[in-house]
């Protein structure tokens, strides 16, 4: 039985979307697990979620990057377990380390909510394999700080290994500085580890997963997930 | 004894705070300000230890959580 975690940090509030969207696409049974438990229970996908975990104290993902589950978080991540970093989760991504760079304030200091086009650069991850490749979706982002930042060098490598997952873009998919709401860099909006297990994105696939929310283009990722799972038991 | 930490933007990353903080200060008037940067400053009280180990626990500290060196240097000074 395949089986997934939402790990729960005091501030976390998208924990209930992607439970409901793990359970509805997936079918997955979700374990709701606390940040200060000391170990994930066995998963085939751990997510984190968006939210505001500590307050936003220090800086964003910060201090959740060092609560006790991120412990056995990193530990099950770099044994091979899928991680979905979704917003706050993507920040807590970097500050642990799983993922390079970090998500800074926005370029125009605004907390930005509202539906942005993302060009899907690559379909060979856990999470996107149901996108083709340069296609353009509509998901949602909600955050005051998804301003990626990596030094030249680091993008470069990103950019080499096929680690940039998704990028901010018009609706025909053309990417430039006006297309980028935040001023993230190379405007990305997702990148994951060498493997492709470990994702990070700012936009909430979570938030548009079927019609009554106004799309489905965020319903893929879980499908993907799904599709992953059960190949890796295969 | 204290340790005076101070966070700051490395050269080259953009801070649209300090930016901000700028334009607010040509706004009152004040001219020539060329460029403002903003960090943090954090008081850490350390006890029970030389000032060798709190130096090393202090830098350890900025490293591991008080500080991202992605975007962040860090220096500090201890005082009794």
């Amino acid at each position: 039985m395949l089986r997934a975690s939402v790990i729960v940090f005091p501030g976390s509030n998208c924990d209930r979307d992607v439970k409901t969207a793990l359970e509805r696409i997936t079918g997955f049974p979700v374990k709701m697990v606390w940040h200060g438990d000391a170990s994930v229970p066995a998963s085939d996908l751990i997510v984190l979620p968006g939210g505001f975990s500590y307050g936003d104290y220090l800086r964003c993902g910060a201090m959740a990057a060092h609560s006790p589950i991120m412990r056995d978080v990193i530990a099950k991540a770099k044994a091979g377990t899928p991680v979905l970093g979704i917003c706050n989760g993507f920040q807590i991504l970097c500050e642990s380390g799983l993922l390079p760079g970090v998500l800074m304030r926005n370029a125009s200091l605004r907390f930005i909510c509202r539906d942005v086009y993302l060009k899907v650069e690559t379909d060979k991850t856990f999470f996107t394999n149901t996108y083709r490749a340069g296609e353009v979706i509509r998901v949602p982002i909600a955050h005051a700080e998804g301003n990626y930042f990596a030094d030249a060098e680091t993008l470069d490598r990103l950019e080499g290994e096929g680690q940039v997952v998704f990028r901010y873009c018009d609706k025909d998919g053309s990417v430039s500085a006006e297309t980028s709401p935040n001023g993230a860099q190379r405007n990305i909006a997702g990148i994951a580890d060498p493997t492709g297990r470990i994702l990070g994105m700012m936009p909430h696939p979570e938030r548009l997963y079927e019609d009554p929310l106004g799309g489905t283009d965020g319903r893929r990722i879980f499908e993907s997930a799904l599709v992953s799972a059960v190949a890796a038991m295969a | 004894m204290k340790a005076r930490i101070k966070i700051t933007l490395k050269s080259g990353v953009l801070d649209p705070q300090g930016k901000a903080i700028q334009q607010a200060l040509g706004a009152l008037g004040f001219e020539g300000v060329n460029d403002v940067r903003q960090g943090k400053y954090i008081e850490v009280d350390v006890a029970g230890m030389s000032e060798e180990k709190a130096r090393a626990e202090v830098d350890r500290m900025c490293r591991d959580l008080l500080a991202n060196t992605v975007i962040e240097n860090y220096s500090y000074e201890l005082a009794p």
